[in-house]
């Protein structure tokens, strides 16, 4: 268990790794941040001035040296349009982005899941049918399409919530339904055919053979098995708590990290972009990591492999 | 048979999405006795059985009347159900490893039957789940009580299941190819032991095999079944010595013998029909070589050949002892 959970860790820091180094070659090699901040028509002097104070002059591989040694030691840099450190102004966007972020999660899971249960459960179903249509719906409409066709219809035409901006627990109601619909559309899938799969195990066969009652059947031996399955998608979800907003923040125009990404790309602030990326990669290599530790805890024919079984999720 | 049967089975049908598996199955079982199913994969064996005991799919239609002492089990409330399977009728299946849950501890899952049939909880339940352990010939119950089922062999496995099903000290146990996804050495220590508990705990059982051998060695009288339907029971011994179902002569005609010189094993010339495609009359004239234009007519009744002995033919007058 424990070199399982050493691998799992190294590996999850070589991702790390990859995507910051990944999104510094990338954004270095876009365009150029001196002329996005200060204009193109600043002087020539100014431009220089500017690039000799953000060590912009200096070859590649030593910018990339230093930017990575930096991180090592936990200095992530100032964004190069405030000054400011580039954490603090990511830190501080971070509760908004949360705010949209967990309850939509909390809607995917405690909508999609039972959802799925039960249709699995009822399979061919009227009720499978109908839960399942609106999974589709849910999950093939862009959730920036769903957040224009709510704010449409309750903000303009019935104007009982706002159409963007921060009014309390109100503002957030839209956007965390045109997030989570979407993403309890697939976790109700998942779990449905997960369900289906696990249901149709002799393993089920024998509990009912041996008298427990159905009711039994379904919460002690078939969701427990369902459940691995199930993870897998619940953390990715997780995985997606910082970087999920970033399309709805902008068509609610809410103050979170996404806008802030958004924004900073668009300037080529590279301090501040690769510290969201930071961030969006860590949460997302943590949930892996909390998922693949949890594979085997749900799973004992997991326990103690090499990260060759999970590797794969 | 002389005493009250304990499982009763009369006129059982089952069809699947309106293709019939089962076209009528009359069965008895006696309380203690051994009873063979034979029969080729496809011909019912299981299905009858699953029906029984309320296990088949919601897609699956029956009809017909099994009774348990009288209580009829078709369409009986679950709680009903419940209490009778794994309490008087307990089953186990084919392949052991995918029987059992992978993700519980296989005491877990034996101790679960002694606490809804038995009412065992706690330390009661540990220390009889390690008694069924024992007596299952498991070694090492003490350890491998808390293991998975992906931590033991097959042949452990089954045993596993086996004292699962004897934990709710059934009357009936019925064993479906318990040892067909086995290898050949554990098949005959499961045979063992499956023979030796029937013995000390005077359950009826019922065994479920496409082989003729396995069952005439356990079984004091065997049912051999084709295309749905039972054509032909008897007393083991009789049925080997002096079968008459041309079906059945084709299946001990297909197996080797022990004594005697070799000779060519025969095979049965054509295939099992098709659920959508059965023949009007007897579903094995398409195959028979001694059918007749009257086989076609309808399906045959049992014909008695001798007390104990029937044969489901119209021909057995044609068919003289061999």
């Amino acid at each position: 268990m424990l070199r399982f959970a050493a691998l799992r860790l190294g590996r999850a820091l070589l991702t790390i790794a990859l995507v910051v180094t990944f999104a510094f070659i990338v954004l270095r090699l876009s365009g150029d941040p001196a002329m996005m901040i200060m204009s193109p028509d600043a002087p020539p002097e100014a431009l220089k001035a500017f690039r000799e104070a953000w060590g912009l002059d200096e070859p590649l591989w030593l910018q990339y040296l230093k930017y990575f040694t930096a991180i090592l030691q936990g200095e992530l840099g100032q964004s190069m349009r405030d000054g400011r450190p580039a954490i603090e102004l990511v830190a501080e966007r971070i509760p908004a982005t949360l705010l949209l972020t967990l309850p939509a999660l909390a809607l995917k899971i405690g909508l999609g899941i039972p959802a799925g249960i039960y249709a699995a459960l009822h399979r061919n179903s009227m009720t499978d049918r109908v839960v399942m249509t609106f999974a589709v719906a849910g999950f093939t409409v862009p959730s920036f399409v769903l957040g224009l066709i709510l704010v449409l219809i309750f903000a303009v035409q019935l104007g009982w919530l706002p159409s963007g901006g921060q009014e309390g627990w109100r503002s957030v109601i839209l956007p965390v339904i045109s997030m989570g619909l979407g993403g309890a559309g697939v976790l109700a899938r998942f779990t449905r055919s997960a369900m289906l799969e696990v249901l149709g195990q002799p393993y089920i066969r024998t509990a009912s053979a041996k008298g427990v009652p159905w009711g039994a059947v379904v919460r002690g031996h078939a969701l427990p098995n369902a459940a691995i399955p199930t993870v897998t998608v619940v953390g990715f979800m997780v995985g997606s708590l910082m970087a999920g907003a970033v399309v709805v923040e902008s068509v609610f125009s809410w103050p979170g990290v996404g806008r802030l990404m958004v924004v900073a790309v668009a300037n080529r602030d590279l301090a501040v972009v690769q510290c969201v990326l930071l961030l969006v990669s860590a949460t997302m290599v943590t949930s892996n990591l909390i998922v693949d530790l949890l594979y085997g805890v749900l799973d004992p024919r997991l326990r103690g492999q090499a990260p060759a079984a999970g590797g794969g999720h | 048979m002389t005493s009250a049967p304990l499982v009763s089975i009369r006129d059982l049908r089952v069809a699947f999405h309106g293709l019939p598996a089962l076209r009528g199955i009359d069965l008895d079982v006696a309380p203690g006795e051994a009873v063979g199913l034979v029969g080729e994969s496809g011909c019912g064996k299981s299905v009858t059985w699953l029906a029984a005991l309320g296990l088949l799919p919601a897609t699956a239609t029956i009809t017909g009347s099994v009774t348990l002492d009288g209580t009829e089990l078709l369409g009986a409330a679950p709680a009903v159900l419940d209490r009778v399977r794994g309490g008087r009728v307990a089953m186990i299946f084919q392949d052991p490893a995918s029987a059992l849950n992978p993700v519980k501890r296989v005491g877990v899952q034996v101790a679960e039957a002694l606490r809804l049939h038995r009412g065992l909880d706690g330390g009661a339940a540990d220390a009889e789940v390690l008694r069924l352990f024992d007596q299952v010939g498991i070694p090492d119950a003490r350890r491998r009580v808390h293991i998975y089922p992906h931590e033991m062999s097959g042949g452990q496995n089954q045993r596993v299941m086996i004292a699962m099903a004897l934990a709710g000290q059934p009357e009936l146990l019925v064993a479906d190819e318990p040892t067909t996804a086995l290898d050949a050495t554990i098949q005959a220590q499961i045979l063992d032991l499956l023979r030796r508990l029937q013995q000390e705990t005077g359950m009826a059982l019922v065994l479920i095999s496409h082989d003729l051998g396995v069952v005439a060695e356990m079984c004091r009288r065997v049912c051999v079944m084709y295309a749905g339907r039972i054509v032909e029971q008897a007393p083991s011994d009789t049925l080997f010595a002096d079968p008459r179902h041309p079906y059945t002569r084709g299946l001990l005609a297909a197996l080797p013998d022990m004594v005697g010189p070799r000779r060519r094993l025969e095979a049965i010339a054509g295939g099992v029909p098709e659920p959508w495609n059965m023949p009007p009359g007897c579903a094995f004239a398409p195959r028979c070589a001694s059918a007749i234009a009257a086989c076609d007519a309808a399906i045959p009744v049992f014909h008695p050949v001798a007390p104990g002995h029937d044969a489901a033919c119209i021909r057995l007058d044609a068919m003289v002892p061999e």
